[in-house]
């Protein structure tokens, strides 16, 4: 086994050292790669060595889906902030700024006000009555079966849209920055992902994420403190200049087009809010600590880092728009104002080579293949638990599975959502995929998250009522999305949406709620009486941690 | 057997205790964080020029930016307050809960 890591390891080098010399040529751009280049591969040898290591202690299943539940609470909430901030939210988030301004500030208090909220709900319940997946908790006391099943299948769907928008934006990102072909970095994310999971599990999948949530915060806040001494720290400076420049003028700091009628307004809070306690890659990062105390723990650093490094982009945003955006050498043509060398989306890595040159440049570039790297890494290791744990050792073993077997069907999945995700990698190459994560998010919030908030809280949830809320919710929210602007008409080029609004959660989620509900209350089965009565025992677990799966024992 | 615990806990004036101290803390902290969330999302789906309003005459600072800012730290602050009340407090009266569930066993 361990020669064949060194050997993948070497293979996934070997490629981008070759696809980068292939593309080695006399202009400055190309130079700036080798810095990449370098430093992505010292991140990739890093990590390597630590999946090498990770291996050896990854033995029983509870080592591969929860790293044996011995992650300390500071490690899980780097690891949970690395999960959650991708490379969207780095590039997209500065580029909203930049572009938007004060939209950019309103989209990331919808992405961080899930946390408190799921610590003050949900964490300590979740550690409870959770082993290795959510559907532990939704199916607790329900039909292990079909609540599973339905549990699982929402659970892809997320992972499939959040891996699609991953994958195309490592392949864009990756062309871009390193000089590598679209293919070439789609095969390289997604064989370093397969190695990493099967090799590693949680393990290596939560120091991934530590190295790179350490890389990305250090990263971010260098490029910040750099563009801010130019201004002398003085934030009135920088909004005092930037406002004569930019082309909103005054208005930048106004609440703008983004979020220009209330109702799309309200859905994109609840989506991003309620999904964030819907992703299973990151409920699964609750079951890695030892007990509730360090999940808590892991919500407190976590929500701290995210909020931090909201800031950090926010500012990134701003000195962008006049160190950026006022130098013609990163405007195609070199005209002002003219389009982005490189779209949009670069203004992040165009402020890093503007403040600090093609190191940080090069290092920054290195941090977002990695991030992408990393969340990719969670969603399929999220993704084959859901698999292995919920379809295979529990609906058709009906838990009579070996832990071995359990293992090798994992890592099978993830092996095979490796493929399938450079495959939709490749697929959607030319495709609009700017809906992908809302979409990944809206389904977390209509199908995941209320069947699991009820089945904590309400005890009259039963499995009639948990399958109609989560069909329900996973269908609505998916066509509620293929009918609006953003699919009905961007990508299947019709004239008019047959869905007014873009974010889903605002008419999916309480139509799950409702669904549930309704068929919770009529149902009068001898089966629904008894998944009442077993909501005394759960309730006295959840709320004590008594009869919680504990930390690895070896 | 484990149900036989369940039960022994759930009839403990404590555990009783626990649950409403617990319940009504997290619930007053999520109140708080809700309101203050939909609400401001109301302000930029409603009032979004009270937003862009500068805080005092001449200042760069919005009033958008500000409140924003104090959002961010604020509710960091309450999930602070909250993880150390609960992994003090509360953790301490849980743990009591299920060894006086165990006493009885003997």
């Amino acid at each position: 086994m361990r020669k064949i890591i060194s050997a993948l390891g070497l293979l996934s080098l070997s490629t981008l050292a070759v696809a980068a010399g292939d593309s080695l040529g006399p202009t400055e751009q190309q130079a700036t790669n080798w810095h990449a280049i370098t430093m992505f591969c010292l991140f990739v040898t890093m990590t390597m060595g630590i999946t090498y290591w990770a291996a050896s202690r990854t033995k029983s299943t509870s080592d591969f889906y929860t790293a044996g539940g011995g992650i300390t609470g500071f490690q899980n909430g780097l690891a949970i902030a690395g999960d959650y901030m991708s490379a969207a939210t780095l590039l997209g988030l500065t580029a909203m700024v930049y572009m938007q301004g004060y939209d950019g500030y309103i989209y990331m208090l919808c992405f961080f006000a899930g946390w408190p909220v799921i610590l003050f709900l949900m964490a300590e319940r979740l550690r409870n009555l959770g082993k290795f997946t959510f559907s532990d908790i939704t199916a607790y006391r329900l039909d292990q079966g079909k609540v599973r099943t339905m549990a699982a299948i929402s659970s892809l769907t997320v992972v499939c849209f959040y891996l699609i928008a991953q994958m195309v934006g490592a392949g864009q990102l990756i062309k871009l920055l390193f000089g590598l072909d679209y293919n070439v970095a789609i095969f390289a994310v997604g064989l370093l992902m397969m190695v990493y999971v099967t090799f590693g599990g949680m393990v290596a999948t939560t120091w991934v994420q530590i190295i790179k949530a350490v890389m990305l915060l250090s990263g971010g806040t260098l490029v910040m403190f750099l563009a801010m001494s130019q201004f002398d720290f003085s934030f009135s400076k920088v909004m005092d200049q930037a406002m004569s420049v930019h082309k909103l003028g005054e208005r930048l700091m106004h609440p703008g087009s983004l979020l220009a009628d209330p109702i799309t307004a309200i859905s994109l809070g609840l989506g991003l809010m309620f999904g964030t306690a819907g992703l299973p890659h990151i409920l699964m990062r609750f079951f890695t600590v030892t007990d509730a105390k360090e999940a808590r723990k892991s919500v407190l650093y976590a929500s701290g880092f995210v909020a931090y490094f909201f800031n950090v982009i926010f500012l990134m945003g701003l000195t962008g728009i006049l160190i950026v955006g006022q130098n013609p050498e990163f405007f195609e043509g070199g005209t002002i104002g003219g389009k982005l060398v490189g779209g949009g989306n670069m203004v992040a890595m165009h402020l890093a080579k503007a403040v600090g040159g093609d190191m940080l440049l090069g290092f920054l570039a290195a941090v977002a293949f990695a991030t992408i790297l990393a969340v990719v890494s969670g969603l399929a290791l999220a993704g084959a638990s859901a698999i292995s744990h919920d379809i295979y050792a529990r609906v058709i073993k009906k838990g009579t599975a070996s832990e071995a077997s359990e293992i090798r069907v994992s890592k099978i999945a993830t092996i095979c959502l490796g493929f399938v995700a450079i495959i939709l990698g490749i697929a959607f190459e030319k495709q609009n995929i700017a809906f992908m994560v809302g979409l990944a998010f809206g389904v977390a919030a209509a199908a995941n998250f209320p069947v699991l908030i009820l089945s904590m809280y309400w005890k009259g949830l039963t499995t009639r009522g948990a399958l109609w809320g989560g069909y329900g919710g996973l269908v609505s929210a998916v066509l509620f999305v293929v009918f609006s602007k953003s699919v009905w008409v961007d990508v299947l080029g019709n004239a008019a949406p047959l869905f007014p609004y873009t974010q889903p959660a605002l008419f999916a989620m309480p139509l799950a709620f409702l669904l549930a509900y309704i068929f919770s209350k009529s149902d009068s089965s001898v089966r629904a009486q008894s998944e009442k009565e077993a909501f005394g025992d759960q309730y006295v677990r959840a709320q004590t941690g008594y009869g919680a799966s504990g930390a690895a024992s070896h | 057997m484990s149900s036989v615990m369940y039960e022994r806990m759930r009839v403990n004036p404590k555990f009783q205790e626990l649950v409403a101290r617990r319940g009504r803390f997290a619930w007053t902290l999520a109140a708080i964080v809700l309101i203050m969330f939909y609400g401001f999302v109301m302000v930029v789906a409603f009032a979004p020029e009270s937003l862009g309003q500068p805080i005092a005459e001449g200042s760069r600072w919005t009033i958008g930016v500000v409140v924003e800012l104090f959002m961010f730290i604020f509710f960091w602050a309450l999930t602070a307050v909250y993880v150390r009340r609960a992994n003090t407090e509360f953790d301490a009266l849980s743990q009591e809960v299920v060894r006086e569930a165990w006493k009885e066993n003997k």
